[in-house]
């Protein structure tokens, strides 16, 4: 047999164990919070057996009923809205040639990336504050708009990203066998970039879905999302139905980023 | 036919300021298959890219038939393109594609279905009509580009390296291949190509480009026999240069004094100086043989066998080398040796004088 | 000739202005324009309940930054600033030293996977990314409350009698942000990891370097983009967090967030809220500058 050092160049010391602990670390609190919303007792570290009676409680919730259709209804604007003029602007910005303003126009795009939450929250309250006083109007639409408005980033970057890994030859071709702008817009690179849009608008779901600071400081009296209103709960005692909620938005989450995932990995 | 006038196109501006096109005029006639020829970044996909529409000319003119085709977008240019990456849609199918440029033109469906056919018969695609672009092979993906740029039947046929992403073997057989749909469809075809054997093999005329400037437009025997400067016959195939002095010139030949002191006749070319000039001659226009009586003595350094041919290096008294290439026979091992004293024949008219 | 190639460039520049527009107008309304605004704001006077007058002052950034040790009646105010100052700097800090010792070996791991199984791993970083933050938030305070899930087991254990009160502190804050906020680091370190040539790590090796000598030799130059990303990845967002300070630190332990808020409840100071909310920005956007600049010298380097 041949002898062998057994080196493998790759290896670092305790690097392997770091990680695993890492991935054990990321999960466990999360797992624990999904196992005790099945707990029958009260308590959210002591298991009682197994029960739906959270589940059941968190349904029957008034509360929480109208919190997560204001959050699905508002998520599903937010997304709708921010894709399609997320799509107008990957267009605009990826179709043509490098332009004046353009670095202005990118950087105001991923504001909301690199401004902390709590200043845009602070920010847009100190706005809807007067506006609210000013029109009256204090109904869901100062969410919509404000949902959107972060929500444009999420869905701006895959898209564009999916843009600009497009095959320009495939346009030129298309306008080189007789198809005007608008036709090879609808015929060749809409189909193309499908997986791009579906994927930003699904991000662009999730993002919204999840968002506390933003609502938290914009929205009315008695228009919790999802969210906001487990936020609230959690100055009180906690029970294992929020747990439950958790588990239900968790599973929502979870299952977008995954179809995400893939999404995204269509083929070109 | 296309007439391509005073062409310039600029990039960039100040000391970045870079020509990819300078000042080209050229004319394609009907039917022919012209050949845009050169290294990377020579112009000939640039100029291939202004005749169909995808870059603007800085200035210059360029007309189809006497038309104006620069006020065209590339929809409306009667010219197709195959691409070199072939831009077949990924989301269409084989005959979709096809199909594609008939349908934009809004041509009723019968007529499409027909032509589709027919154009999936002439590149031998009809069994793979329903397959989607990405299942086939390379090959196939080559002629299906092909009948999808042939299909509107356009007046010009752009092909920008469209051989270049295939295996030696298929690229032989679409060389052939793309000769005979040429001749039989009677489009003219402008082929822009690096590769000098593809250019020789299926040219009408040949240009070839360097620096965004076209060196010399000829049949390819023209280019490969006597090209007109240095460029354009170290590109093309290999050359031995000689220091050369002009002696006298009369009824387009010139008498020529090697550096060996012996003369002899050569091609003359429009343009090059009086005097000191350059000759430009073939490795296989020379014959190798015993230094007496020969124009130009030397020592054999090398000799390099190739299976068809032999390459003998040979060091000239004057300090030049000299590479004479000779056909190898069957079982006949080279009567010199390295080392050997060599001389250097070759017949008169073979050598070129070249532009410098 | 010159005018056809004129023409189409305006009208190209038409249609990208009229694609842009809907973006922008959204963007401005709800995220550029506020901002605005809130400048203007910290230069105005608190109004009695909330809100403000329309009168031109700038106590709100005399608040912000100096201690006013002259006024006795406000002295025991800035003091708190400062001290929400340096919580929040501090903790951000260890937040990324956090990440990066634990993020270091665990974007190395992924990177040094067979390739086809890379992108399980980093699906499963992926994933508590984009999952709520609120919900990883409160599944961490969970398992450290005193009557979590540490505290039951390490007392069923009787390791312990009294639960260790870990919610509510500094440290709450730190773990918590760590548990959010380290995918920030692992995406951008895996991402130059992954790029890293190994045959590098080989000849390192070959000449005679020990592991930690390839480690700090070789690797770490090499991946030092990806890690001054993913370091600022996690401390601008920790520098503005407001949930997990809330959460974990439970009003006792504010941070600047939690500072900002507090102007707008309680604290029914709203030019004063505007002006941290700026200086905030401010302090982030200097991060992020640094960032740019530190990113856009390393791709000359390797240009």
């Amino acid at each position: 047999m041949a002898s062998s050092s057994g080196f493998d160049v790759r290896r670092q010391f305790g690097f392997t164990t770091i990680a695993l602990a890492c991935f054990v670390m990321l999960y466990l609190p999360v797992v624990l919070l999904v196992v005790y919303s099945f707990n029958a007792g009260t308590s959210v570290a002591i298991w009682e057996g197994f029960s739906l009676r959270w589940y059941r409680s968190a349904w029957e919730n008034v509360q929480v009923q109208e919190a997560t259709v204001r959050s699905l209804v508002l998520a599903f604007w937010a997304s709708l809205i921010s894709t399609s003029v997320a799509v107008m602007a990957a267009l605009a910005t990826t179709r043509t040639r490098p332009f004046k303003g353009y670095s202005a126009i990118f950087a105001m795009i991923n504001q909301p990336l690199m401004v902390p939450e709590i200043v845009t929250a602070v920010a847009l309250l100190i706005v809807f504050a007067a506006v609210k006083v000013w029109t009256g109007y204090t109904g869901l639409g100062y969410l919509v708009l404000a949902h959107s408005a972060f929500c444009i980033p999420f869905a701006y970057l895959p898209i564009r990203a999916r843009l600009q890994g497009m095959d320009l030859s495939l346009e030129q071709a298309a306008s080189d066998l007789y198809a005007r702008p608008w036709q090879v817009f609808r015929r060749i690179t809409l189909p193309q970039l499908w997986p791009g849009i579906l994927a930003g608008a699904m991000l662009a779901f999730v993002i919204s879905l999840d968002d506390v600071v933003i609502t938290e400081f914009v929205k009315s009296a008695g228009q919790d999302t999802l969210p906001t209103y487990m936020l609230g709960q959690l100055r009180r005692v906690v029970t294992p139905e929020v747990n439950a909620i958790s588990t239900v938005l968790l599973a929502i989450s979870v299952t977008m980023v995954i179809a995400f995932f893939f999404v995204s990995r269509m083929r070109k | 036919m296309i007439e391509v006038d005073g062409v310039t196109k600029a990039y960039g501006s100040g000391k970045t300021r870079f020509l990819a096109l300078d000042n080209v005029t050229v004319t394609i006639r009907k039917n022919e298959f012209f050949t845009l020829l050169g290294p990377s970044g020579c112009g000939k996909t640039t100029l291939l890219r202004v005749i169909a529409g995808f870059v603007d000319p800085t200035s210059g003119t360029v007309t189809m038939d006497g038309a104006d085709l620069l006020k065209l977008p590339p929809y409306a240019r009667p010219v197709n393109t195959v691409f070199q990456s072939y831009a077949l849609f990924p989301h269409l199918t084989v005959r979709q594609n096809i199909a594609f440029g008939l349908e934009m033109l809004g041509k009723p469906r019968a007529e499409i279905t027909q032509t589709v056919d027919e154009m999936m018969a002439l590149v031998q695609m009809t069994k793979m009509a329903d397959r989607q672009t990405g299942q086939i092979s390379g090959g196939q993906q080559q002629r299906v580009a092909l009948a999808r740029a042939l299909a509107p039947k356009p007046k010009v046929l752009l092909l920008d390296e469209p051989l270049s992403a295939l295996d030696f073997k298929l690229r032989k057989d679409m060389q052939i291949e793309l000769k005979r749909l040429q001749t039989e469809t009677g489009i003219t075809f402008i082929f822009v190509t690096h590769d000098q054997e593809e250019a020789l093999t299926m040219s009408d005329r040949i240009a070839v480009m360097s620096a965004g400037a076209i060196r010399q437009i000829g049949s390819p025997r023209d280019i490969y026999d006597h090209p007109a400067e240095r460029f354009v016959a170290d590109f093309i195939g290999d050359t031995n240069f000689l220091p050369a002095e002009i002696l006298s010139e009369a009824d387009g030949v010139v008498q020529v004094r090697l550096g060996s002191g012996a003369e002899i006749a050569a091609r003359p070319v429009e343009g090059a100086g009086r005097g000191a000039v350059t000759l430009a001659v073939r490795p296989e226009h020379a014959t190798l043989g015993p230094e007496a009586g020969a124009l130009l003595p030397g020592t054999l350094r090398n000799i390099v066998y190739f299976g068809t041919d032999t390459h003998y290096h040979v060091a000239l008294d004057g300090g030049d080398s000299f590479v004479v290439r000779a056909q190898n026979q069957p079982d006949r091992a080279s009567a010199v040796a390295e080392g050997d004293r060599v001389g250097i024949t070759f017949p008169p008219g073979v050598g070129q004088v070249l532009r410098d | 000739m010159a005018d056809l190639a004129r023409t189409r460039e305006r009208r190209e520049l038409r249609t990208r202005w009229l694609l842009l527009t809907p973006a922008l107008i959204i963007l401005f309304i709800a995220a550029s324009g506020p901002l605005l605004i809130t400048l203007i704001y910290s230069f105005l006077t608190p109004g009695d309940y909330g809100g403000v007058q329309w009168k031109f002052s700038t106590d709100a950034w005399f608040n912000v930054v100096f201690q006013r040790d002259i006024f006795d009646d406000t002295l025991g105010f800035a003091d708190a600033h400062l001290s929400i100052f340096w919580r929040s700097v501090k903790l951000s800090l260890m937040t990324t030293v956090g990440a990066v010792i634990l993020g270091f070996p665990t974007a190395y791991f992924i990177a040094t996977r067979p390739a086809n199984r890379r992108d399980f791993w980093m699906l499963l970083i992926m994933i508590p990314f984009w999952t709520n933050l609120l919900i990883r938030t409160f599944a961490v305070m969970e398992l450290i409350r005193n009557e979590g899930t540490i505290n039951t087991v390490l007392m069923a254990l009787g390791i312990i009698d009294e639960p260790i009160q870990m919610l509510f502190t500094e440290f709450a804050i730190m773990v918590g942000m760590l548990y959010v906020y380290l995918p920030l680091m692992v995406l951008p370190l895996y991402a130059s990891m992954e790029r890293l040539d190994f045959s590098l790590v080989e000849a390192g090796y070959d000449l005679y370097a020990t592991r930690l000598a390839v480690l700090r030799r070789i690797i770490l130059p090499l991946v030092k983009p990806g890690l001054i990303a993913g370091s600022i990845l996690v401390f601008v967002p920790s520098l503005g967090a407001y949930v997990t300070p809330r959460v974990m630190g439970g009003g006792k332990q504010l941070m600047l967030g939690n500072l900002i808020e507090l102007q707008f409840g309680q604290g029914r100071n709203w030019p004063l809220g505007a002006a941290l909310s700026i200086t905030l920005l401010a302090i982030v956007m200097v991060a992020l500058i640094f960032y740019v600049k530190s990113a856009g010298k390393e791709e000359v380097g390797h240009g």
